[in-house]
């Protein structure tokens, strides 16, 4: 590699015209200088550091990790990888926890497995004799793979019994996965990137992808710099990357963003943009809808929102001319304020003009992290796997057979217990066994004093699969080393159902395991029996276990039941459903458009958007969706915790380019962690000037929950809002003010998808003192305009 | 006529319904779903009585001698704990429930003698309060197994 790659974040134009085929262009990093001839293998992978899933190779020398290289035919990257896939696996090598460690007299000890195991096996007998199985509960994460989640998905739902199981996907894609079941039926993606290819505009609603997956951006960028490039139009408080390249940039207040979508669906309804006749075939709810966004007037939007209503009836104008459109939708959405009512409003959008289904016209309900939709179809987000019904006992029956359990066994008589109200019971006590795996809730869950409280408490015991020391390891009571990527087998799911097949290139370090074989001893030593007496689960191996999941996903939209570790090996990654009549996968769903929602066949009933109050079985039977998408439509209401004199600002938090999640392994990756070591603030000229805050100074951000010191960058944000990383803890903290974003935000969640609203608390900044220069943000961040 | 003492009922129904929301979601702020959306519904009520106030004026404040005093008490208080939550939610569900019955009482009266505004209103009303109802049955629902079966 030649280029500078940290610098040079999307790599080397290869521009395209529409409906051609992206080139390729192969993005490879080995260490130490090393070169193709030095390495002794490559064994087929795709990145697991955000949900685009880049297919690559891994460079093992002498059983080590010497780099990566992206699979040219892979149907996501065509061959590109990003920073953070060229150089992110390096953190893997560093600080590795190798040994399993017990919490005794207030102190971390190493011991064995054999210990350790027996603590948290006594622990879990004892509690389900004395409370049954309530009394446990599992929080996962976005980043095992599909073998892992649901192998710990038969033992939680078929072996013990608890509804309490969710993943930190509840903290990114939960409104992903509710806008789509509340429109369509189901979960599942519509869209296909390769929709991007043909697309004449594209929609960013709260979604910085030039940052979060950098590789995607680097395909729209090929499409703007070819010939008839697509319109883009961004909405974005910031003015990121993609707002830079957007034809409209609605800066849109945090906490309005229903009140813009409504503004945009009234638009395109009085200008007559409407596929009558597709709404009436393939849709329901369409008066209400109307009637709902009818006050939604530019100027009243314009006020709400303070975007102008002139770039408000342009972006719909956009949308109402346009022949094929894709919207990508993230946690500017999904993170904020009615996030599931608003990201519904994107499908709503889409379906008054009949945008979906064919080449070009898709929608991106994106995904965050790379297996996030993985932890949503095998169940172990609470769900009941294969996107299956809790309410429907015909779907439960399902189960229970190919479990070979009492369907009473599984937790289905109300929705499955969220992330937060899973802490909420462990606060009370109620949950005495709390097991985390791949995920380190003291940096990502909300309001962390309170984290810490809960998890520190003595009457739950803490038990978690960890890689890394990090914030949550030091709370816990057990900590069994993990084996990560590369260092075992298993498959993936990426944003656009493409499925990947990672091999194991390297042994885990020390006596690491992997998590599917963690949960297999404990589910050994439990001797957890089906009715006929057979062991739960009734694997041991990856292979099995994906086996075990291709029969559970048969007959339900996450079909992979014509698919195999053998058909994996070597492709360039297969597309959900992949059955029998469909055995190279499928590019597009919804191409006949019939949607999911027939009362046999949907994953849910569906909510209100405004409450989250269920709708019934007979309501939605008496409604008659039958396979019409669900049009379902909410008024705005004001954000809680609004900013007042004593905190005036509101808080955005956020991914940047160079990290992912809590740095675990990007922070250790050396040239990741050198492009952007430490956090930051972002605030508007506007609001730093009469604070006589300057650009590098020490500052004080505080809420009502707590408070970090951070550098000031002051950037291109609109003015009236702050925004800070959320990738940096504190476990090397000392006596040093937190930097933690998650210090300041607050435990509130949206009714339906029950995802945090990490964005949009009031904050207030003071200046603390001058820095020794500008904030360490990395170029790639917005600066004011000019600047 | 009887339909004074039914508006009265419906007026008084909302803003005890309305006081044990906020009570409610003051004593349960460590749920903060509950603190949020019960704060809503709080707001809603006292919106219903709004609507509610000019017809009552029309209909005039006097109200016939009622067969039996027709009240419901409000939430005395807030109870702790995860039963605690579930038992005030509960009041809160007996409490909407009898103020959903009124509105539609009301609601066939006001058919009755021809008022199309009365009818509007209370159509708005019946509907936010079955709102308020299909969420507390949901909240209830999720809540009853840890608080019933775990503690
Ligand atoms: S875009 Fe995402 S999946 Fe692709 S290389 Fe970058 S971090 Fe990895």
């Amino acid at each position: 590699m030649t280029a500078d790659r940290i610098a040079d974040v999307w790599g080397t134009r290869t521009p395209m015209g529409p409906g051609a085929p992206w080139p390729q262009r192969v993005d490879q990093h080995l260490v130490d200088g090393l070169t193709d001839q030095d390495v002794d293998r490559w064994v087929q992978s795709a990145c697991v550091l955000c949900s685009n899933g880049c297919g690559l190779d891994i460079a093992v020398r002498d059983d080590r990790m010497v780099g990566v290289r992206g699979r040219a035919d892979d149907r996501v990257s065509h061959g590109r990888l990003g920073p953070k896939g060229l150089f992110g696996w390096q953190g893997q090598s560093r600080d590795r926890l190798l040994r399993p460690m017990v919490r005794r007299h207030g102190k971390l000890e190493e011991t064995t497995w054999e210990d350790a195991m027996g603590v948290v096996v006594s622990r879990s007998r004892e509690l389900l004799e004395s409370r049954g199985p309530l009394s446990h509960a599992f929080y996962t994460s976005g980043q095992l793979m599909i073998e892992e989640y649901y192998t710990l998905a038969v033992i939680g739902k078929a072996g013990l019994g608890t509804p309490h199981m969710d993943g930190n996907t509840r903290l990114c894609t939960a409104t992903a996965a509710a806008a789509l079941k509340e429109t369509f039926g189901t979960d599942g993606q519509p869209g296909s990137y390769t929709d991007l290819d043909h697309a004449d505009a594209v929609f960013h609603y709260g979604h910085n992808v030039a940052e979060t997956q950098t590789v995607l951006w680097a395909r729209m960028l090929d499409r703007l710099e070819g010939s008839d490039p697509p319109r883009h139009v961004c909405v974005d408080p910031r003015r990121t990357a993609v707002a830079q390249r957007s034809d409209v940039h609605l800066a849109v207040r945090p906490g309005t963003n229903l009140a813009l979508m409504n503004g945009l669906l009234r638009e395109v309804i009085h200008r007559g943009w409407v596929d009558e006749e597709y709404v009436a075939a393939h849709t329901r709810g369409f008066d209400e809808l109307v009637a709902t966004v009818e006050p939604y007037t530019p100027s009243h939007v314009a006020d709400i929102c303070r975007v102008s209503a002139r770039d408000l009836e342009a972006a719909a104008e956009i949308f109402g001319t346009s022949e094929r459109i894709v919207s990508t939708v993230l946690q500017g959405f999904y993170q904020s304020h009615q996030a599931t009512a608003a990201s519904c409003q994107v499908n709503n959008l889409h379906l008054l003009r009949g945008m979906l289904g064919r080449p070009g016209a898709g929608i991106l309900q994106m995904n965050g992290q790379p297996t996030a939709q993985n932890n949503r179809e095998t169940g172990v987000d609470g769900d009941l796997s294969g996107f299956r019904n809790w309410e429907n006992e015909s779907h439960v029956r399902e189960l229970a057979e190919l479990w070979d359990v009492d369907p009473m066994k599984i937790p289905h008589w109300a929705p499955p217990t969220h992330a937060m109200q899973i802490m909420r019971y462990v606060e009370q006590g109620s949950i005495g066994l709390l097991w985390v795996a791949g995920t380190n809730p003291a940096v990502s869950l909300p309001d962390l004093e309170r984290v810490r409280r809960i998890l520190s408490s003595d009457s739950v015991l803490v038990v978690v699969n960890e890689s890394f020391p990090n914030e949550t390891t030091e709370l816990a009571d057990v900590v069994l080393p993990a084996a990560l990527w590369g260092e075992k087998t298993g498959t993936f799911t990426n944003v656009d159902r493409t499925v990947h097949l990672s091999e194991q290139a390297v042994r885990p370090p020390g006596e690491a395991r992997s998590d599917l074989d963690i949960w297999v001893d404990y589910a050994r030593r439990m001797d957890l029996r089906d009715r006929s007496g057979r062991p739960i689960p009734r694997w041991e191996t990856p292979e099995d276990a994906f086996d075990g999941w291709r029969d559970c996903s048969r007959g339900r939209p996450c079909d992979y039941s014509g698919m195999s570790y053998e058909l994996l090996r070597g492709s360039p990654g297969i597309q959900w459903p992949c059955t029998e009549d469909a055995p190279t996968g499928t590019e597009r769903i919804y191409t006949d458009h019939v949607f999911n929602t027939q009362d046999d066949y949907c994953e849910t009933y569906g909510h209100d958007l405004l409450t989250g109050a269920s709708t019934t079985p007979e309501q939605h039977r008496a409604a008659r969706f039958d396979g019409r998408a669900r049009l379902k439509a909410a008024e705005w209401t004001p954000a809680p915790d609004a900013p007042d004199e004593d905190y005036p600002l509101r808080l955005g938090t956020g991914r940047t380019v160079y990290h992912f999640h809590t740095r675990t392994k990007t922070g250790r990756a050396p040239e990741l962690d050198a492009a952007a070591p430490e956090a930051w603030v972002e605030i508007s000229p506007e609001d730093a000037e009469p604070l006589g805050v300057a650009e590098g100074d020490i500052v004080r951000v505080e809420s009502r929950r707590g408070a970090i010191e951070v550098p000031a960058r002051i950037a291109g944000v609109r003015p009236g809002a702050v925004f800070v990383p959320f990738h940096y803890g504190d476990v090397d903290k000392g006596d040093r003010p937190s930097r933690a974003a998650n210090e300041l935000t607050m435990s509130v969640w949206d009714p339906v998808s029950k995802q945090p609203a990490f964005k949009g608390g009031a904050v207030r900044v003071t200046r603390v003192r001058a820095g020794d220069g500008p904030a360490p943000a990395p170029p790639t961040t917005p600066s004011p305009e000019g600047a | 006529m009887h339909l004074t003492t039914y508006l009265g009922l419906a007026d008084t129904g909302e803003q005890t319904l309305a006081d044990s929301f906020r009570q409610v979601s003051s004593g349960h702020g460590d749920e903060p779903d509950v603190r949020e959306l019960t704060e809503r519904f709080a707001d809603q009520c006292d919106e219903h009585r709004r609507l509610l106030a000019p017809l009552t004026e029309r209909y005039g404040e006097h109200a016939e001698e009622e067969p039996e005093r027709l009240h419901a008490e409000g939430l005395p208080g807030t109870r702790s704990g995860g039963v605690g939550l579930l038992r005030d939610l509960h009041d809160l569900y007996l409490l909407a429930s009898y103020l959903d019955i009124a509105w539609t009482m009301v609601g066939q009266a006001a058919r009755a003698v021809r008022d199309q505004e009365l009818v509007d209103v209370v159509s708005t009303c019946e509907q936010d309060v079955q709102g308020q109802l299909a969420w507390l049955r949901t909240r209830m629902k999720a809540a009853a197994p840890q608080a019933l079966v775990v503690g």
